[in-house]
């Protein structure tokens, strides 16, 4: 939309303009063309010209109100601030227990789940090489592992994310355990938050398990059991994270994301699903650069059209589906290896976009981040950042402190037709599963990585210590790396050997021909057979083996 | 941009071992490994080291780049013990991404030749890798005419 025809009526205004403009000129001689990440040229100033408020009741409203541009919530921060939502994953299960009592007994109500390399790439424990165990998340292979993981931890009174791909078997281990303990499954809440293939397929390659055609089978399959047996849980998070760190700009990132959930909603259609109980459950899940109005712009813009599309595209008739509610993370790329301690600004200007753009959780950064896997003492200033940003910086004083800024408002505007019309594409590409499928999405994801380096390159993106300023001297990370203890990996490795060979290999059997018997049953919820084989013993790797043997493996779709 | 130019050109196979998959970084370095007039292998990542090692001898290649962004450098050694028992130790090997500082030294001592670290810049690494290329040549090179005599 054109802002240039906006008729003032200030009087004065014009000449105080003209003023300003022709002493801009003769002191700044020739101006630089600046864009954003998005290539959006931005102006040196912004003005009631560009925005002027007149659209406010339609565009922007009130928070809690349609079309949520100012919040989701009336009272939105200052009436129940962000969860602080950091990730954990490390070692053995009972390395991850003893991180996790520290969290709760700190008084967190959140916890996070983040599983070993080994389990994302869909094996057990015992088919890689030890060294590579643990070194990244937390090994968990059975319901035996998730009930020493979560031993001592509240399962009905707490919120669990986890990273959990398609096929979900750390939400299945989590239900067994429940139901061992004699926790009802309608008390569990938490979020599958790493439902969405369709972004594993395109950017990250690591979380891919099944074929497209069997991951859509299953999240579906997964939707329709959590929605009658799980109501507090959150099945689908859809992922922007993973898009833009691969190098989609900040527009091509809520574009994608966007579609992505227009096609996940669809499907549940397509089920018979209503459509009001599956979108109330919908959360996003997505990654804050340092580009801060553009990250603002972005989250700003990406509430406004969901609440359209949801209503409008969709027909969901309860407020709670328009409702956009999403996790930002602090983007590790753009962190830094070099000078590691300027870590912790970038990530508090990361935060503060997050915040300022009204987001529901958050998880910050460690500033060693960019190296290794935190320690408690990096992770400790991760959590302290939020602290002060809250309590310190008031930044939960005002609801959508930015909103009525020309230039935020100008630049969220702009942002959104951008954004529509990258929709708009996908739309004609025949939806975001088939745009994925062809490799539409991932070529224009790779020529924007690709610019963004040779802008990085060329010094029109400074990075300070990379490509600028790189001799000032600072305190560089010179402690010993943190690993796992190989001897007592080799044990738990050791372990679960023996717990396999002790199991009746007669229901082992039944459970898995039950599963793949599920796998090629229309009729059957596949994720049903999941749940019960987890409550049966057996493992990950076993599961995801045989779904990838029904339903396909999954082989991302490379373009170099 | 003084490219050390071999004829036929450096052959160079970029990959990833372990678990790993984030392929930003690989990908981007093939694209302009390939720029520079190589000749780029690249894989997916999660390949494990007796395919990298079969790979390497039937493509016969002269530099291995190992993309590693989330601890998979560790196994590296085992590369380069498994090129060095399948008869291709002058393959010239160098790593990309995240080591930490404290871990580098075990990796040259397995005979890694570089590592690169975030930031590296672009011209850095073609010119380490078309000098790497045009060494291990030199020595393959020698190593026929032996043959040869």
């Amino acid at each position: 939309m054109s802002k240039e025809a906006v008729q003032l009526s200030l009087p004065g205004f014009e000449q105080a303009h003209g003023r300003w403009r022709a002493e801009y000129g003769r002191q700044i001689g020739t101006d630089r063309v600046i864009r954003n990440r998005s290539q959006i040229e931005i102006k040196p100033l912004y003005t009631p010209r560009d925005w002027n408020g007149e659209s406010f009741l339609d565009d922007l409203g009130f928070p809690g109100q349609f079309p949520y541009t100012r919040g989701i919530y009336p009272t939105m921060h200052r009436g129940r601030t962000w969860t602080q939502r950091q990730l954990i994953g490390l070692g053995t299960p009972e390395d991850y227990n003893k991180r996790v009592r520290v969290i709760l007994d700190a008084g967190a109500t959140a916890i996070s789940l983040l599983p070993c390399n080994s389990g994302f790439r869909g094996v057990d424990c015992d088919e890689v090489d030890p060294v590579l165990l643990g070194t990244c998340g937390t090994v968990i292979n059975t319901t035996d592992h998730m009930d020493r993981a979560l031993d001592g931890v509240p399962l009905g009174n707490i919120s669990t994310a986890m990273n959990d791909p398609s096929p979900f078997t750390l939400l299945a281990f989590t239900l067994a355990v429940a139901k061992r303990r004699g926790i009802p499954w309608t008390s569990i809440t938490g979020t599958s938050n790493q439902s969405d293939y369709i972004s594993h397929f395109i950017a990250n390659h690591m979380f891919y398990r099944l074929s497209l055609a069997g991951a859509r089978r299953v999240l579906l399959d997964h939707i329709e059991f959590c929605r009658k047996h799980v109501p507090g849980w959150n099945p689908v998070s859809v992922v922007g994270q993973h898009m833009q760190q691969a190098g989609a700009t900040p527009v091509e990132t809520m574009a994608f994301t966007l579609s992505t959930a227009l096609q996940y909603a669809q499907d549940c259609i397509d089920r018979g699903m209503d459509i009001d109980v599956v979108l109330r459950r919908f959360t996003f899940f997505f990654d804050i650069s340092i580009s801060f109005f553009e990250e603002v712009a972005k989250f700003r813009a990406g509430r406004r059209i969901w609440a359209r599309l949801a209503r409008e595209r969709l027909g969901a008739k309860d407020p709670g589906s328009w409702r956009f509610k999403f996790h930002g993370q602090t983007s590790g790329v753009d962190l830094t290896e070099q000078q590691p301690l300027n870590n912790v600004a970038r990530v508090a200007v990361q935060a503060m976009a997050g915040i300022m753009s009204g987001l529901q959780s958050l998880h910050t950064d460690a500033y060693d981040e960019a190296i290794t896997t935190p320690t408690e003492e990096t992770a400790r200033i991760a959590v302290a950042t939020q602290n002060i940003l809250r309590e310190e910086a008031h930044l939960c004083d005002v609801i959508d402190p930015l909103g009525g800024s020309y230039y935020v408002e100008t630049l969220t505007d702009q942002m959104e037709s951008e954004i529509e019309v990258l929709i708009g594409k996908i739309d004609a590409a025949g939806g975001m599963y088939k745009a994925a499928e062809s490799g539409l999405v991932q070529s224009m994801i790779g020529t924007s990585a690709l610019a963004f380096q040779e802008r990085v390159e060329r010094g029109e993106e400074k990075i300070i210590g990379v490509n600028c300023y790189q001799n000032d001297s600072g305190p560089s990370l010179s402690r010993a790396t943190e690993r796992p203890a190989l001897d007592r990996m080799t044990d738990h490795v050791a372990r679960f050997q023996a717990y396999k060979e002790a199991r009746s290999q007669d229901d082992v059997r039944r459970a898995l021909d039950a599963l793949a018997r599920a796998a090629n049953s229309e009729r059957e919820n596949v994720y049903e057979r999941i749940v019960e084989a987890a409550e049966a013993g057996i493992t990950h790797g076993e599961i995801v083996s045989c779904l990838r043997k029904e339903l396909g493996f999954g082989h991302p779709l490379v373009v170099v | 941009m003084s490219l050390a130019t071999l004829s036929p050109p450096a052959r160079v196979l970029v990959t990833k071992i372990g678990l790993d998959g984030h392929d930003r970084g690989s990908r981007i370095v093939a694209a302009f490994l390939r720029d520079a007039g190589m000749e780029v292998i690249y894989t997916p990542p999660w390949q494990s080291i007796p395919a990298v090692v079969k790979l390497a001898m039937e493509e016969d290649v002269d530099v291995i780049g190992i993309s590693s962004l989330a601890t998979d450098h560790l196994i590296v050694p085992k590369l380069t013990d498994a090129l060095r028992a399948a008869g291709l130790g002058h393959v010239g090997v160098v790593v990309g991404g995240i080591v930490p500082e404290d871990e580098r030294a075990v990796l040259i001592d397995a005979g890694v030749h570089a590592i690169f670290g975030p930031g590296s810049a672009r011209d850095e690494i073609i010119q380490h890798v078309a000098l790497l290329a045009a060494k291990v040549r030199e020595t393959k090179d020698a190593e026929l005419a032996e043959i040869a005599q």
